[in-house]
């Protein structure tokens, strides 16, 4: 006699129960894997000097990052993606180009996704070549040089433009501005920092200033940090050039300026390109000296609501709406819509979807994005004066909020 | 060019006096502590700026002018570097030097960073009611902050070199500066010297950062651009000596000013690592300094 093999104990109804159980927890595990990888977080590397001389503008830099990324979690993540968050991770470049360079490859070992950065220009271009090696979609917020974009370089972006254009645009802008008062400006002296940004702009705004016949009679180059501008002061006394033009980072942006009223020295105007300490805190807190100073610059759209509410955001927070905090918002919002346009974190996807992005900021006063080459061409610098206290837009006139001050009053 | 330069000459030189005065009164700590500790001090410059805070918060929330501060930040750093060095620093570094030189760069970290976490990295500059007054000297304008510097500065030296010279402190000082154990044999409180030392070279930073404030910016990282030069002048004027940081603040100040009018502002800075490096070649020990 054979034993029969039960193999199943139980009743009938306890085999169903227990198989129904199973298949659930089986259909469960089998899901969990699908679900976390739906959810699973979008990971930004957010190169900035947070330590170092550069460490303000790098925490406008982030705090604008950060700001982009909790309204795009709390709007529901990347849709396309099943909703997955955005997570970003920070690195600090400590104004060093093989640092930045360093933390690419730290954030590369860590599963990074895209990264974004880095405010110089020397070090976004360490860092955008070390994320070439791995096909790291790169965007940058802030940085001016054209080398960042001119590398054929698939993987960098950059939705703001480079000294090339705010160049041309600057020049542009300072012709018009000039003509509109009867021609009474015919010579320019620039004062810019030693580095890519001030010397690269620099260059690039003598030769455009020539095609309006604008002379640029002396170009005085300074070190970071310079300790006291009065050499310069005096020697731009010396030459009387009818406008004066300041290329460089913040600090001596302002050393500059006070430097300048305590030695006299005689101008039209103060007409700065990218001028890294033009921004509502020191029109703010030195408007004597500020008032009627000319730069051309990142600026947002104060005529679009999302702008405004941005700045009563940042101001609502205790910081400064410096053009760091609504470039680093709109890196953001670009890199995201590329992920959301590839609907994965697939490199080669999200690159190919940021090349043909057609975006559109309404916070700057730009165009759908176009990119060429990783440049974005629907952006565009204004040209802003402090009149009274605030800061105004005076060119482009599509743009322009008040009628520019020339010469200065 | 050259005649450019030469017309402007004078004035580079009065430019470089000025700055020249602040130099040494930042240079005077360093040396000071050098000269009686033996030790460089990593955390100077942190030091340095966190004076400049100091003074510029008590203007900011208390509208105390900086030149009026300095009367409030001197003595306030020398307490905090009396505190720091007798009960930190001296205690930690169990009387090895090479543990002091750690701990005053740990120091200079922990301050730094703290720094940026509670005042941000943002640079903070002030404007006096008479920050743009000046005297009108036809070839250059002097600003009455730099003049106030300027002055200030020098009754400092003068101050600490008669505290030096004319005092039993200054006497006592000296004494464990030159032989430390024989000190301790007469009596003197080394360790309590040690500390007095550090608190008078710190007080020097809170005068020094007074007046800097209104005439450069402040960030987290500021007290590490003057201290660069400090260094060069504690070398240049001899270790260890007030008189040899006076002359080296101006040697350098005006290097740096005339290198600049003639190299230009970005090259003429070289100037000042010319002189480091020739007075290291030539006279290893400083205008003043002597053999050890």
């Amino acid at each position: 006699m054979t034993k029969s093999h039960k193999l199943f104990a139980g009743s009938r109804r306890q085999f169903i129960g227990r198989a129904s159980a199973t298949f659930a927890l089986a259909s469960a595990g089998l899901s969990i894997p699908h679900i976390a990888k739906a959810a699973s977080a979008v990971k930004i590397g957010l190169i900035h000097p947070a330590t170092g001389w550069a460490a303000y503008p790098a925490a406008q830099l982030r705090y604008g990052a950060q700001m982009a990324i909790a309204d795009i979690n709390a709007a529901g993540g990347i849709k396309s993606m099943g909703g997955a968050p955005v997570e970003a991770m920070l690195g600090d470049s400590q104004t060093k180009p093989e640092i930045g360079a360093a933390e690419v490859e730290k954030m590369n070992e860590a599963g990074v996704n895209a990264i974004q950065g880095c405010y110089q220009s020397a070090v976004g271009l360490a860092a955008s070549a070390t994320a070439a090696k791995y096909n790291i979609p790169f965007s940058v917020d802030v940085g001016v040089s054209d080398k960042l974009v001119q590398r054929d370089l698939p993987n960098v972006f950059r939705m703001a433009d480079g000294y090339g254009r705010i160049a041309s645009d600057a020049s542009i802008n300072l012709a018009e501005i000039n003509k509109a008062a009867g021609s009474p400006a015919k010579t320019v002296a620039i004062v810019h920092e030693e580095s890519e940004f001030g010397t690269g702009t620099a260059k690039l705004v003598t030769q455009a200033l020539a095609k309006h016949g604008l002379t640029v009679i002396e170009t005085i180059k300074h070190a970071n940090p310079t300790r006291n501008f009065d050499n310069i002061a005096l020697r731009l006394k010396a030459a009387k050039p009818d406008i004066i033009m300041p290329i460089n980072y913040p600090g001596e942006y302002v050393l500059l300026a006070k430097t300048l009223r305590q030695q006299r020295v005689d101008f039209m105007a103060s007409y700065s390109v990218l001028g890294g300490g033009f921004n509502f805190k020191f029109v703010e807190e030195m408007p004597q000296i500020a008032e009627n100073m000319i730069d051309v610059n990142h600026w947002y759209d104060p005529s679009s609501a999302s702008g405004q509410a941005m700045r009563a955001r940042t101001e609502s927070e205790g910081k400064y709406f410096t053009f760091e905090v609504y470039c680093a918002y709109m890196s953001i919002l670009f890199l995201v819509d590329g992920f959301e346009r590839a609907g994965s974190t697939d490199k080669e996807a999200v690159n190919a979807a940021l090349a043909s992005s057609t975006l559109n900021v309404d916070f700057m006063p730009y165009g759908p994005t176009k990119m060429v080459n990783g440049q974005n061409m629907g952006s565009r610098a204004v040209a802003i004066q402090a009149q009274k206290g605030d800061v105004q837009v005076i060119a482009p006139s599509s743009y322009a909020s008040a009628s520019a001050i020339f010469p200065r009053s | 060019m050259f005649s450019e330069v030469l017309s402007l000459l004078p004035a580079g030189i009065i430019n470089g006096l000025m700055f020249g005065a602040i130099y040494a009164l930042v240079a005077l700590g360093l040396t000071l502590i050098y000269g009686v500790l033996h030790i460089i001090n990593f955390a100077h410059g942190a030091m340095l700026m966190l004076a400049m805070y100091m003074a510029y918060f008590l203007f900011k929330i208390l509208n105390i002018d900086p030149y009026v501060a300095i009367l409030i930040v001197t003595p306030a750093g020398f307490v905090f570097g009396y505190t720091i060095y007798r009960w930190g620093i001296g205690k930690l570094s169990g009387g090895r030097d090479q543990n002091i030189l750690l701990i005053t760069l740990g120091l200079s970290i922990i301050l730094e960073n703290s720094a940026l976490v509670f005042f941000t990295g943002d640079q903070q500059t002030i404007s006096l009611p008479y920050s743009y007054e000046a005297f009108d000297l036809g070839f250059l304008y002097l600003s009455y902050p730099k003049v106030i510097s300027f002055v200030a500065s020098l009754v400092i030296c003068l101050l600490l070199w008669m505290l030096m010279t004319l005092t039993d402190l200054g006497k006592a000082i000296r004494a464990v500066a030159k032989q430390r154990e024989g000190a301790r044999l007469v009596g003197i409180d080394v360790e309590h010297v040690f500390a007095v030392t550090f608190g008078i070279g710190v007080a020097c930073l809170g005068a020094a950062g007074c007046m800097l404030l209104p005439i450069f910016y402040v960030d987290p990282y500021t007290g590490n651009i003057f201290v660069i030069v400090a260094f060069t002048i504690v070398v240049l004027g001899g270790m260890g000596s007030i008189v040899g940081a006076l002359l080296g603040g101006f040697i350098i100040g005006i290097t740096e000013s005339v290198g600049g009018l003639i190299l230009g502002e970005s090259l003429g800075q070289v100037g000042i690592s010319l002189i480091f490096i020739l007075i290291l070649i030539f006279r290893p020990t400083g205008i003043f300094g002597s053999k050890v």
